[in-house]
């Protein structure tokens, strides 16, 4: 059986998170189909990442380790990808939807002439019968999405150009160690057989990554606004409300579109996936994409005017009102009552 | 600094913030008939772009390149009210149902024809699909470096461009040799608005099957005979030497198995109103059970 692939990420000798994630959904699909796990990081000194990643139950990591690899840079990953793919001739291959994910993926899938599926939900394995050719296709990966505005779930397969290869987005997939000690075979990439000069002739003159201070996978309470909250000095009673909470404030798409928050504290299936204890909604109407990053939350609370917002389906709570009245009586009554 | 030629990709929409129930047909492609369309927005952005360095670099050229239905030409004469130089419709029937590989293998064989160019720009990414691929496939099809989520060109030489990148954790300044693609992020500055000379001087400006599918109107026809600029030329597979299996449906690994309509599993939620009493409730109910405080 023909082998499910990851595209890992390093930052400063980590796997990404991303990465471990896509490793451990990628297993999960090996093991459905009784194929190997294998994967591949691109970097410089990686002589210690062996041991991050072969307890995710990867049969064979191939390694690139040279210092021209890091930062990323599209050309000679491309070339180093491609090269690795080609002889592996995967089935599957998973990159995480990120900055780096989406510059490359979508190069290597034209080098390869094969499918790609971005920004997938769920991943899942199963079978098509074509009527026109009237033939079955056994064991192909379903790239689940949410598609056009969020009205649908798009189920996407690819049966005549492999390999199949999907992107999802970060936290979108549960991360799980498979066996610690588990045994992996690691194939060295020789680099500068691979990647020419000509390979690096998009040179980075700056490069200023800021550490984001913002961790909304890891908040406990996330209050989050839409468009519903209708300007930026409005949402100042969300961030109010989340300071008070010991909280995290996010938003939807459209108030990051708006304005009233920044891109990184977007939650749902462009932003970031989040699971919560409890996640407060305000003006917030509740697209299939925002949903898809906030639906596993232990308990929603929805503060909304329209009582039609489908949101309010999936809220323990929903509070009929402007957020403007309701959130301040929130923070009051929780100072009233709080230990 | 020489005069660039730039090739703006850009892509009419449906709106899918406003989507009605007949989006979508039975074969599980986008019923684009049903729909209010738009410029996509990143697009506007890379228009803007280009219009920008057209701006800083005298006898700069902008050329917009659209692949869409008949009414895709709106996007060209849209690009003329801003300040394009050109506009080019790829359109045929047979590119339907493209997805990004068939798409951007499209889009680079009109592209060859306009051929030699500098820099190509696009969106990052359109809104009905959110994909952020045609881009980098064009880019791998034309053998040439792309710089994906522009924000802004810093530097522009004889034979290099350096560009702001932004990132989900941060910003990198890169710069590349021409030719070279870009995509442009909606960070980037917004579109200049529509002049008011240009609309007079470009409103009347249609494709050939635009002009044939409208009652004869001996006014529209003289004027174009007078102006030929109002032509918008329309490619067809045969004009851009297309494979027949490289594009549309057969071109397009991708297959969309089946669509399911979201349906919402309720849960057993309490409604409460915004009063005093209804608040305070739940705010001692969730301390109760820890969720809070």
């Amino acid at each position: 059986m023909k082998s499910v692939f990851v595209y890992c990420e390093v930052e400063n000798q980590k796997v990404a998170e991303i990465s471990q994630e896509l490793l451990s959904a990628g297993k999960r699909l090996a093991q459905k189909l009784g194929s190997p796990l294998e994967a591949m990081v691109l970097g410089k000194s990686l002589n210690e990442i062996k041991s991050q990643i072969a307890p995710f139950g990867v049969d064979k990591l191939f390694v690139a380790d040279d210092d021209r690899l890091e930062p990323y840079r599209t050309l000679p990953h491309t070339a180093l990808a491609t090269d690795v793919l080609k002889k592996v001739d995967p089935q599957i291959v998973l990159f995480g939807a990120t900055s780096v994910g989406r510059d490359l993926a979508p190069r290597i899938a034209s080098v390869l002439n094969c499918g790609l599926t971005a920004d997938c939900t769920i991943l899942d394995i199963g079978d098509h019968f074509d009527k026109k050719e009237k033939k079955e296709y056994k064991d192909l990966l379903y790239a689940i999405r949410p598609a056009f505005g969020g009205s649908i779930m798009a189920n996407i397969i690819n049966w005549d150009q492999h390999p199949q290869m999907a992107t999802v987005r970060e936290g979108v997939m549960k991360k799980e160690i498979f066996n610690k000690n588990y045994k992996t075979e690691v194939v060295e990439v020789k680099v500068s057989e691979i990647v020419k000069d000509e390979d690096f002739i998009v040179r980075i003159i700056e490069r200023h990554i800021e550490e984001s201070g913002v961790n909304l996978k890891e908040a406990p309470i996330i209050v989050a606004g839409g468009y519903g909250v209708g300007s930026k000095e409005n949402f100042q009673h969300l961030v109010d409300l989340a300071d008070l909470l010991g909280g995290e404030v996010g938003g939807s798409r459209a108030a990051v579109d708006a304005g009233f928050i920044e891109y990184d504290r977007q939650i749902g299936q462009t932003g970031t996936t989040v699971r919560p204890k409890l996640y407060i909604a305000a003006g917030i109407s509740g697209a299939i994409q925002h949903r898809a990053g906030m639906q596993e939350a232990s308990l929603i609370i929805s503060i909304n005017n329209d009582h039609e917002a489908p949101i309010n389906k999936i809220a323990d709570y929903v509070i009929h009102g402007d957020l403007g009245e309701v959130v301040p009586k929130m923070i009051k009554y929780y100072k009233e009552n709080a230990k | 600094m020489r005069p660039l030629k730039i090739i703006v990709l850009a892509k009419q929409v449906p709106d899918t913030r406003h989507v009605g129930a007949d989006a979508m047909k039975p074969d599980g492609t986008v019923n684009r008939g049903k729909l209010a369309t738009i410029f996509n927005p990143d697009d506007l952005h890379a228009l803007e772009l280009a219009l920008n360095i057209k701006d800083r670099v005298k006898g700069t050229e902008v050329i917009v390149l659209t692949m869409g239905p008949k009414r895709a030409a709106d996007i060209i004469r849209e690009s003329y009210y801003r300040g394009a130089d050109y506009g080019i419709m790829i359109s045929d029937k047979r590119f339907g149902g493209a997805d990004t590989l068939a798409t951007s293998y499209t889009l680079v064989k009109g592209i060859q024809k306009l051929a030699p160019f500098d820099l190509i720009l696009g969106g990052r990414q359109a809104i009905d699909g959110d994909t952020a691929q045609v881009g980098p496939q064009c880019a791998d099809k034309l053998k040439i470096p792309q710089v994906t989520y522009v924000e802004e060109i810093v530097n522009i030489k004889d034979d290099e461009i350096a560009a702001r990148r932004r990132l989900e954790k941060g910003v990198e300044t890169v710069s590349s040799p021409f030719p070279c693609l870009m995509t442009v992020h909606g960070s980037s500055p917004t579109c200049r608005s529509r002049h008011a000379k240009k609309v007079m001087k470009y409103k009347y400006a249609r494709t050939g099957t635009e002009l044939k599918s409208r009652k004869t109107d001996e006014v529209l026809l003289s004027l174009h005979e007078k102006r030929p600029y109002l032509n918008i030329p329309e490619w067809s597979v045969e004009d851009i030497d297309a494979e027949i299996e490289k594009i549309g449906l057969s071109g397009s690994p991708t297959k969309v198995k089946s669509v399911e309509s979201i349906v919402l599993t309720a849960k057993e939620s309490k409604k409460l109103s915004d009063s005093d009493t209804d608040i305070e409730m739940m705010i001692k109910e969730l301390i109760e059970q820890h969720t809070i405080g």
